[in-house]
């Protein structure tokens, strides 16, 4: 229940994240913008080489002045980062023991060209999930569903986004309550019993169709008709403009000069 | 199904029900649960007859399971394949007018949370008019009209998992007020509210002046809301007449599973006076339906 209860809580940050009543500084950017800038960022990130580990911890600058500048909370950031860095540990487990060519010296620890490429492997990972759910935390699911749509992504893909988002919380949030009901009459029980499985998960099943298809119901009665309607966001195009080729020069410039290298060699004295 | 070319001139004007000979049944399984085309079928709803005149404000009473809620959904095309005549607004029920009733019909669920299925209230009741495709501006309009109805200005931007039933509830009326319906159906709208959140409610719903069919097994809620009510039972109207009148008869009440409402016992009558409803005589009937003369209408 409580890893349940946590999942909530976790989409309900996602939310918070995005709400005005919390963010301080409205910031009049489009969505679409915003998921343009995404999706270069996370392009970038990914055209780094393997080696290139200073050139990518320059890509940290973006989600540090997104973070700060949107306030976004990031206290359940861990929690998200942890699985997705545990199958890029997975995939590049292997690189420090087959790519044993020492690239520095440390002091006197030799490190290796697998330990680098096995670093910049997490923090491609780590930065583009980061940067996905800042997107997210920003403009909310609806808002890069809009997007996408104006990026002429197919509607059957983009409204089974929307719909899958939506039902993961209406599941989750049954699940919470069957859950809860099953502890207050199977007290001192850990988890369910392995009889009972099978009927809950049915009963979960049933109740979630249920429930999605009266959401699904209120939204037809409210004039949906698998197409996204315009949202009205506060937003001025000017700062939309500036925020989009700000970034795209950034991007730019973080790719071709590696920012912490080269003020770390100016703290030195190298030229 | 209905018959769409003998609409009565101006109706459609109008934003009126017309139910004739209705019926609707759906199919039942095999024992086992499956439904398996055997032709079996529970009937739902019989001959059902009644006529909604514009901005009147109908009760919809009845024991649990009798169909009030199946005949809200077939109001609006929710539940398919009835017989006989329906029509909305001068509409005939049916897959190529839906789009048009659905339009100038609000539908408040029993159950707000699936009423609200976005993050925020502003979001949820902007929700309609942008897909009906308002400018920008419309919808800021509608949203904040709709919001100073039901008298939520200051919670635009909550977000709705932080909000208690009650704000959930008029939340949910809000979403279908943003689209300025002509006709209202609410499915047990005081299910699960405390009784100040109830008041408050009854208070909205009396200075709204559009055509309201509501739902409910509250009898003293239909009692404050409406003018007039339609008893079912057994899927069939049993009575349809003036509410003070059916829900003073404890005979016809109790011969349809309910109870006299608290309002009409007596003992309560006193209290309530001096709460400011229970009464009809609180209320000022008119043409635009009717209207609450007191009360503040806050949100709690």
């Amino acid at each position: 229940m409580d890893k349940l209860r946590r999942a909530v809580r976790r989409i309900h940050v996602v939310d918070d994240g995005k709400n005005p009543e919390n963010i301080k500084n409205i910031n009049p950017v489009h969505p679409l913008a915003r998921l343009l800038v995404t999706i270069g960022y996370i392009l970038t990130v990914v055209s780094f080489g393997k080696y290139d580990l200073w050139g990518l911890a320059g890509m940290i600058l973006y989600l540090l002045v997104t973070g700060i500048w949107e306030e976004i909370s990031v206290r359940d950031m861990p929690g998200r980062l942890f699985p997705v860095l545990l199958l890029a540990g997975m995939a590049g487990i292997a690189n420090p023991f087959l790519d044993r060519a020492v690239l520095w010296r440390i002091g006197g620890f030799a490190v290796t060209g697998g330990m680098v490429s096995l670093l910049t492997l997490l923090l491609k990972a780590g930065f583009c999930v980061t940067a996905s759910c800042f997107l997210i935390m920003e403009t909310g699911m609806e808002g890069i569903c809009y997007s996408l749509r104006r990026l002429h992504v197919p509607k059957e893909l983009v409204t089974v986004l929307l719909l899958i988002y939506r039902y993961l919380m209406v599941l989750l949030k049954e699940a919470e309550r069957m859950m809860q009901a099953y502890r207050l009459r199977a007290p001192g029980q850990k988890g369910i019993h392995g009889k009972a499985w099978g009927a809950f998960a049915g009963q979960l099943l049933l109740r979630s169709i249920d429930r999605a298809e009266t959401v699904y119901e209120s939204m037809l009665l409210r004039g949906y008709h698998g197409e996204f309607a315009g949202q009205n966001i506060r937003w001025g195009k000017g700062a939309s403009f500036c925020y989009l080729f700000l970034w795209a020069a950034a991007f730019a410039g973080l790719r071709m000069f590696p920012v912490f290298q080269m003020a770390g060699n100016l703290l030195r004295g190298i030229p | 199904m209905g018959h769409g070319k003998d609409k009565e001139p101006g109706f459609e004007k109008k934003f009126g029900i017309k139910a004739e000979h209705l019926c609707f049944s759906y199919p039942i399984g095999n024992g086992n649960g499956i439904i398996n085309g055997s032709g079996k079928e529970k009937q739902v709803l019989q001959d059902i007859h009644f006529h909604v005149a514009d901005k009147e404000s109908v009760g919809l009473i009845g024991a649990n399971g009798v169909g009030k809620s199946t005949l809200l959904k077939l109001l609006v095309g929710l539940a398919n394949g009835y017989g006989g005549v329906l029509r909305v607004g001068g509409l005939d029920v049916e897959k190529k007018n839906l789009a048009a009733i659905r339009k100038s019909t609000g539908y408040v669920f029993q159950d707000s949370d699936s009423q609200l299925f976005l993050s925020t209230v502003y979001e949820d009741v902007a929700f309609g008019p942008r897909n009906y495709g308002y400018s920008g501006e419309e919808v800021e309009r509608r949203v904040a009209e709709a919001l100073k109805q039901v008298h939520m200005e200051e919670l635009r931007d909550r977000q709705i998992y932080r909000m208690s039933g009650g704000q959930k509830k008029l939340a949910s009326l809000a979403t279908i007020l943003s689209m300025e319906p002509q006709l209202m159906l609410l499915d047990e709208p005081s299910a699960a509210l405390d009784p100040r959140n109830r008041r408050n409610l009854i208070h909205i719903l009396n200075e709204i002046a559009v055509t309201k069919v509501i739902a409910s097994h509250d009898l003293d809620f239909i009692l404050d809301t409406c003018e007039r009510t339609l008893l079912l039972f057994d899927g069939k109207i049993v009575r349809d007449g003036k509410t003070e009148e059916i829900l003073g008869d404890r005979k016809l009440l109790e011969e349809s599973g309910l109870e006299l409402p608290l309002g009409l016992k007596g003992q309560n009558n006193n209290q309530k006076k001096e709460n400011g409803i229970g009464s009809k005589g609180d209320f000022g009937a008119g043409k635009g339906g009717t209207h609450y003369r007191g009360g503040s209408g806050k949100v709690f």
